[in-house]
């Protein structure tokens, strides 16, 4: 039990204070990282920076293990396709964040920090996602 | 610290988010073998998406999210954040949630999991999901539109 739901809830929770320690759950840090042809904040670049260069390390282990530390087997992406579905997709989400300076991750984790203004924005994400399932379910 | 140049930046701070957010994608991979995809084990743990992990696993993880930042926050004494309004905050969120099961990912599974490992599919929808929030901003303040309050 404790072995099962402890790896999952510990990496939600180093996530979520990772979000919030580099300033993510803040969506004005956010815009102010995009805002490159004005103010820019580019305090965003030194997040994505650090978590790659730990997550390039992590994928060289990756490469060396048989298999999980906690699990039977690794369970990860395959596809290599460049498709008009993931880059069309991927632009309508960066509209998105770019208008209210949230992403999936910070948008959960400032539940805590502006419970209205994120609930907000979740409920709104969580209908978007919904509406894709219906959409591709025919 | 302060990055000369940019008074408003905080380098450390990111610096020390951005590992703990690798740490936390680190053991998802290596513990669990699964990618620390925000938006995918959000679609998992409300029924949206079928594949992926246990359902109790991703609500442990999204969880822990607000669990992480309530830490921070306390230990801190207090996060600062500017919000945009209800109606902004609405279109984004749809947008948002519409793009990423399109796209099948979001910033942590294609720009920090999908990135480190070189994956093209990553790097692509990085590189466009960048552009566009780049071009978005630059296209409102061009406009004179203010979204945070």
């Amino acid at each position: 039990m404790i072995a099962r739901y402890l790896p999952p809830l510990l990496s939600g929770t180093l996530f979520g204070g990772g979000l919030a320690l580099g300033g993510m759950t803040n969506p004005a840090r956010v815009r102010g990282f995009l805002d490159i042809f004005g103010n820019w904040d580019p305090t965003l670049a030194f997040v994505m920076g650090g978590a790659v260069i730990v997550m390039a390390i992590a994928w060289r282990i990756q490469a060396r293990l048989a298999h999980p530390l906690f699990a039977p087997k690794f369970a990860l992406p395959t596809r290599t396709d460049l498709t008009p579905k993931l880059i069309g997709g991927s632009a309508l989400f960066g509209i998105g964040w770019g208008v209210a300076g949230l992403c999936p991750g910070p948008a959960v984790a400032a539940l805590v920090i502006e419970p209205a203004s994120a609930a907000t924005f979740v409920a709104a994400m969580i209908a978007g996602m919904g509406i894709v399932r219906l959409i591709e379910k025919d | 610290m302060m990055l000369p140049g940019f008074p408003d930046a905080a380098p450390l701070a990111g610096l020390g988010g951005g590992i703990l957010i690798g740490l936390a994608a680190a053991l998802m991979l290596l513990g669990a073998g699964r990618i620390a995809g925000v938006s995918g084990i959000a679609s998992r743990a409300l029924g949206i998406s079928d594949s992926g992990m246990s359902k109790s696993s991703a609500w442990m993880f999204i969880i822990g999210l607000p669990l992480g930042a309530f830490i921070v926050a306390v230990w801190s004494g207090g996060l600062d954040a500017k919000f945009a309004g209800t109606g902004a905050l609405i279109a984004a969120g749809l947008l948002v949630g519409i793009g990423t099961r399109l796209g099948s990912g979001c910033t942590s599974g294609h720009g920090v999991c999908g990135v480190s490992r070189l994956s093209q599919r990553s790097v692509v929808a990085t590189v466009t999901f960048m552009a566009a929030g780049i071009a978005t901003v630059a296209i409102m303040n061009a406009m004179g539109l203010e979204v945070l309050q």
